[in-house]
């Protein structure tokens, strides 16, 4: 048991992250509205472009099935939705309270460690993306664009690539000077948001470009959140699930040093 | 616990090439209120912060309850309590939610929690603010919800890193009040401060650091019989008089003299003759005053500086 808790290191989370995690429940007990933004992003992206657009697209091919638009572009939206609201907290809202508030400072102070810091935010994060991508996977099973059994993993799935970006953007903050360097982060997420095959099929690439954006980080999401809701499956999903965990894991470790390097000095 | 609950050897920190804190030895003693007396810079904070398991020491020896801080970190700051320079309240949330999450960093259960908060809200007479949020609190209540937060867990130790700079006399008189009362119950005090009367009237024993050394050590009293003269005159000179004539002419009259820049302090063991003899020589003096030597007086003359610069 422990040689395996040693080998996979983001199952260690012990108890002391979660008080982290309580802290912030507490915090947004009183801007509970804030909470309900989460929600409704994704839904109006559904109705404008998965309705809307819809209409004037048609069906599409995927792997062999034939889907309206709206059930081709849902899943892309869940995926685009676990990437934003991980990222939201673990870099805006990290920042804030690491630069600004000092909020840190004084979690560092009792036992907690940097470790904790950085397991107890990217679990916060994650817990708030699940709430949102179960809502959001309610509302497709209502459209009927969940199509497949498989879609069970889509919620885990939602999980795993809120886990990669948490990871990634709690690390990046760490290297942030100011409220400036945010530039970046919406810099890196507005293509990412465009063009992981997200809108439309990555067979409208040239064979170049496919390759480029077979290896960014949000395609890995899209696709695996895409064939598990068509019913799509093949052996290639497992390297997507291990790219999004390999960002998390790199992620949680990178920000935990580095977190401990900046509190901690 | 036998032996003492803090103990460097030769406690070393540096950034990069910058030596804050160079090779210093202390022991502190349980249920003593010891300080680090010294001007800004002078290497306390550091020193507070490898105590308090949150900067990891770059050489020498540390021993903190009896545990190493390089590798027992989150169990000794079980054991502490803390008060830092800057206060990092939780802004975010009430001045109760703060003490209710710090007992949970502490993995204190919710019930016990609530009691605690509630007496040490009386302690520091802020239950009147329970709800209130952290912004709109002066300096001198966000002191005293910092120190009832580090009172959370019940600490063996509480760790004072400069606890008045910046408050009224009011504030601060209240603060010291407190700190006796936990001084009282057996709480062993760790303050960092370059007030010499805060030193004076909350330390048993303290250190006087310099330049990242410790150039002293003692209780107040015994460093001022060690170092000073019993009494000191305070000479003002005119502002035309020949300031270098004049210091010259004073050496006369004590065991030892400081010209600082607005006056000249002589060192004597009798003030009021000293005084007498100053006045009546026809030196340019606007004012001559005696008082008790002060801990000022020691960092004085073991540093040729005043604590103020």
């Amino acid at each position: 048991m422990t040689a395996t808790l040693r080998i996979l290191p983001f199952l260690r989370w012990g108890h002391r992250p979660w008080r982290l995690v309580e802290r912030n429940v507490l915090a947004y007990r009183r801007v509970w509205y804030i909470f309900l933004s989460g929600f409704a992003e994704p839904l109006f992206f559904l109705l404008s472009i998965g309705i809307g657009v819809g209409k004037l697209v048609g069906d599409l091919d995927v792997g062999g099935h034939l889907v309206p638009y709206r059930t081709f572009v849902a899943p892309g939206l869940l995926a685009i939705a676990a990437m934003n609201g991980s990222l939201l907290d673990t870099t805006f809202n990290f920042f804030f309270k690491m630069k600004y508030t000092h909020t840190y400072d004084g979690v560092l102070a009792a036992p907690l460690t940097p470790r904790d810091v950085a397991t107890g935010e990217i679990t916060w994060a994650l817990l708030r993306g699940t709430i949102y991508s179960a809502a959001f996977l309610v509302t497709m099973l209502l459209f009927g664009d969940l199509r497949s059994w498989w879609s069970v993993l889509a919620l885990p799935g939602a999980v795993l690539i809120g886990y990669g970006f948490a990871g990634v953007g709690l690390a990046a903050t760490t290297y942030m000077r100011s409220f400036v360097d945010f530039d970046y982060v919406n810099m890196a997420m507005i293509p990412l948001f465009l063009f992981s095959a997200t809108f439309f099929p990555l067979a409208r690439y040239d064979a170049g470009l496919q390759t480029v954006i077979r290896l960014t980080p949000l395609y890995q999401g899209v696709v695996l959140e895409r064939s598990l809701v068509i019913g799509d499956l093949n052996w290639t999903l497992l390297l997507h699930a291990a790219y999004l965990l390999a960002m998390g894991l790199i992620g949680l470790r990178v920000a935990s040093r580095r977190i401990g390097l900046l509190l901690q000095p | 616990m036998a032996g003492p609950m803090i103990e460097a050897h030769a406690l070393t920190k540096r950034f990069g090439s910058f030596v804050a804190v160079d090779g210093i030895d202390f022991a502190i003693e349980p249920g003593e209120a010891f300080g680090f007396l010294g001007p800004n810079g002078a290497g306390k904070t550091s020193t507070m912060r490898m105590i308090g398991c949150v900067s990891p020491r770059s050489g020498g020896e540390l021993s903190v309850l009896g545990l190493d801080p390089a590798h027992d970190g989150p169990q000794i700051r079980a054991r502490l309590g803390v008060v830092p320079q800057e206060d990092n309240l939780d802004t975010e949330l009430t001045v109760w939610d703060n003490l209710m999450i710090y007992g949970r960093y502490f993995d204190l259960p919710r019930r016990e929690i609530r009691e605690r908060a509630a007496e040490l809200l009386e302690f520091v007479q802020l239950s009147d603010r329970r709800d209130s949020r952290v912004d709109p609190l002066s300096g001198g209540m966000k002191r005293r919800l910092t120190i009832a937060r580090s009172l959370i867990n019940r600490p063996e130790v509480l760790l004072l890193d400069e606890p008045t700079t910046g408050l009224d006399p009011q504030a601060r008189h209240l603060l010291w009040d407190r700190l006796y009362q936990l001084k009282r119950s057996g709480v062993t005090l760790v303050l960092t401060t370059h007030y010499m009367d805060e030193a004076e009237q909350l330390c048993d024993r303290l250190v006087i650091m310099d330049n990242a050394r410790i150039v002293a050590e003692g209780s107040p009293r015994q460093l001022i019989a060690d170092n000073v003269t019993r009494e000191v005159v305070e000479v003002r000179l005119g502002i035309d008089a020949d300031t270098a004539a004049e210091v010259a002419a004073l050496k006369q009259y004590g065991d030892r003299i400081e010209a600082l820049a607005d006056r000249v302090l002589v060192y004597t063991d009798d003030g009021d003759a000293t005084a007498g003899a100053v006045t009546s020589d026809g030196i340019g003096a606007v004012s001559v005053l005696v008082r008790r030597a002060s801990l000022e007086d020691v960092f004085l003359i073991l540093t040729g500086r005043s604590l103020e610069d």
